[in-house]
């Protein structure tokens, strides 16, 4: 074995010279990956200058809902497992962040590298629970997964019930957050701090995801997906991987859901329920699974169409119970429609439309120019 | 060794709801190989409308008719309407939407009835009789053994001993060939959808008036547990399913009577975890070799 390691090298030696482009457009992917995070992170600061302080608050949600459904998005749409227990995952980072920031607050502590130790102990707690759960998935297929997953979602948050002691029941817990720091000046509005924290946060779980997804990591993940028994033949330890992408997709929820319980600056075992997790399921096959695009179009719906609905039904003179029935259940039934009909009509989900459309505008592009 | 007794008997009659509910899982799942997540949902609707219906004509019992044939119909719609169109190549297909459904049913019902719990009364006192000192049996738990034995009893006859039963599992088994022998294979699927459905209703019926009463989501972890029965049993064997419902609602009523009502939902987990590490393929299931 070890002989015919020492004899390869030199043979593959002009081959390799040869690949340098190929290591060349690795780095450049992760250069394009950065300037894109850059531009993006230059447009929110813009846009946090530009709209109210409301659509401010509404974008960093959008930006917290992002990290769960990327997340996701890795977990299912490019490893090929389900997951209905994100939700619970997102509460694990929520309530962490509550303890953290609890504690410092006890203790008189005060500073600006609070926040992230607090965020960093969510990811580092959701990171265990999603090992935990994810050793168990490897082992699981299909329906069974799903069976697993759909059972942590509905006993977490009763957990926080049960042992109210700590959790303080259905009440929850408050987070205090320190306002924004002095420098940014006296009138500063909250919200857009809110929106650059979340932002901030963001991107960097994308970026670092998006490189994740072009790595080595990100093709044996797709492997996986893709036929369990070739990746295995091909050197993957298919195990190994199911569990790594459960503990990347766990870390992100946790992450998401620590950035919730900031931007509520409470939690609760109420907002992380059942629906929650079907919520970030819906959002990330109607945004397009498989793609971080799809996640962007998912949390961006999430955060949308209860808002939508809410300005329908003040639209329609209903009397107040009535309205308030249609509130809460409509954004449900419209979510619940479009997962199927998606599903059925349009596995590719938003992106998938959108890149279809895209490829066909460049097929007819150079037709119409010659 | 009262309270042991109790506890036992209010096990076994969850149980045999539990048992009930893994049983439509286990028909789906052996007639189209879908776990159908959105049976809980089917079945509370089921169940709104048999207590709409009762509350109008004031008889119970025409209600529970009408929660079963709500079920039978509501299973036939979503094979016809629904699944019949979903691409069955990846698994994950079929359980996302019906997801999509349980987000459905249970946002239609929350905008109908509101999300508030509403009383469904026992047709039967649910305190239990006494014999010899000792509390038994209470006449709802009678009723609700002989309403899921007499389920159970039929569901077996019909598929070993009829030929509409016999043309089910043929096309379950082997669809090309069935369908080549003449059997309307879409039909019998339909069929074991509507079945399943009606199952399911029934359980709704039967566990609704023993927990807080009707809401949407009355029945999510009565759908956990009842998927961990039908695990345990094996999601191929219905005889299976049974026992699996029985030991689950053994489990569940021993924890909650023993260290507290709170600790059921971890408990359902602790056992789903353990069986599906332990032994995936249920207790019941034959060794089967796996690929690669």
């Amino acid at each position: 074995m070890s002989a015919t390691q020492a004899a390869v090298p030199p043979k593959q030696r002009p081959a390799g010279a040869g690949e340098r482009p190929v290591d060349r457009r690795r780095g450049s992917t992760l250069l394009r990956h950065l300037a894109f995070a850059l531009a993006a992170a230059l447009v929110l600061v813009a846009v946090s200058y530009a709209v109210e302080p409301f659509r401010n608050f509404q974008l960093a949600t959008v930006a917290a809902y992002l990290c769960a459904t990327a997340g996701l998005t890795v977990l299912t749409g490019l490893n090929g497992q389900l997951s209905l227990g994100h939700g619970a995952l997102m509460a694990t980072g929520a309530y962490t962040v509550a303890f953290c920031q609890n504690a410092f607050a006890d203790r008189g502590m005060t500073g600006g590298w609070l926040l992230p130790v607090s965020l960093g102990a969510a990811i580092v707690s959701t990171v265990a629970v999603g090992a935990v759960v994810g050793v168990a998935a490897a082992r699981l297929r299909g329906p069974y997964l799903a069976g697993v997953t759909l059972a942590v979602a509905v006993v977490v948050p009763a957990l926080a019930v049960t042992f109210d002691g700590v959790f303080n029941g259905e009440q929850g817990l408050s987070v205090p957050v320190e306002p924004p720091p002095a420098s940014l000046g006296p009138y500063f509005p909250y919200e857009r701090w809110q929106l650059w924290l979340a932002g901030a946060a963001t991107l960097l779980a994308l970026l670092l995801l998006a490189n994740l997804i072009r790595s080595r990591y990100g093709r044996t993940f797709r492997a996986v997906r893709d036929d369990e028994v070739a990746a295995r033949l091909a050197g993957i330890h298919v195990a190994r991987t199911q569990v790594l992408a459960f503990v990347v997709s766990a870390a992100t929820a946790g992450l998401g859901g620590a950035l919730l319980a900031v931007l509520a600056q409470s939690v609760s075992p109420g907002a992380f329920s059942l629906t929650l997790s079907l919520f970030l399921l819906m959002a990330v096959v109607i945004g397009g699974l498989g793609r971080l695009a799809g996640a962007l179009w998912g949390a961006v719906l999430l955060v949308a169409l209860p808002d939508l609905t809410h300005s329908v039904t003040e639209l329609l003179t209903l009397s107040p119970a009535v309205a308030q029935r249609l509130e809460g259940n409509l954004p449900l039934a419209i979510f619940g429609i479009t997962l199927v009909v998606v599903m059925i009509a349009a596995p590719g989900g938003v992106q998938g439309l959108l890149s279809r459309l895209g490829r066909a505008l460049l097929a007819r592009w150079p037709a119409r120019r010659s | 060794m009262d309270r042991f007794v109790f506890l036992t008997i209010d096990g076994l009659s969850r149980g045999a709801v539990y048992a009930a509910f893994a049983l439509a899982l286990v028909l789906i799942w052996r007639a189209a190989r879908v776990v159908n997540f959105a049976q809980g949902a089917m079945a509370v609707a089921a169940a709104y409308v048999a207590y709409t219906v009762a509350a109008e004509t004031g008889s119970y019992w025409l209600g529970f008719v009408v929660a079963i044939v709500a079920g039978l119909l509501l299973g036939a719609l979503v094979d016809r309407a629904v699944m019949r169109f979903v691409d069955h190549t990846s698994p994950l297909n079929p359980v996302i939407v019906a997801l999509g459904l349980v987000l459905l049913i249970q946002a239609v019902l929350g905008m109908l009835y509101g999300s508030e719990f509403r009383p469904a009364e026992a047709p039967f006192s649910r305190s239990a009789l006494t014999v010899g000192g000792i509390a038994v049996l209470s006449p709802y738990d009678l009723f609700v053994f002989a309403a899921i034995g007499v389920v159970v009893v039929g569901l077996a006859w019909m598929f070993s001993r009829t030929p509409v039963g016999l043309r089910m599992r043929a096309a379950a088994f082997a669809p090309e060939v069935s369908r080549l022998l003449g059997v309307n294979v879409g039909g019998m699927l339909t069929l074991g959808w509507a079945l399943a459905s009606g199952v399911g209703a029934l359980a709704a019926m039967l566990v609704i008036p023993t927990e807080l009463g009707l809401h949407p989501h009355a029945m999510d972890l009565v759908f956990v547990s009842a998927f961990t029965a039908a695990v345990v049993g094996g999601l191929d064997s219905p005889p299976g399913a049974v026992v699996g419902g029985l030991v689950v609602g053994l489990l569940l009523s021993y924890v909650s009577g023993y260290a507290g009502s709170d600790l059921t939902p971890l408990a359902v987990l602790v056992l789903l975890l353990a069986v599906l590490l332990v032994r995936p393929g249920g207790l019941f299931a034959p060794v089967v070799a796996r690929r690669v």
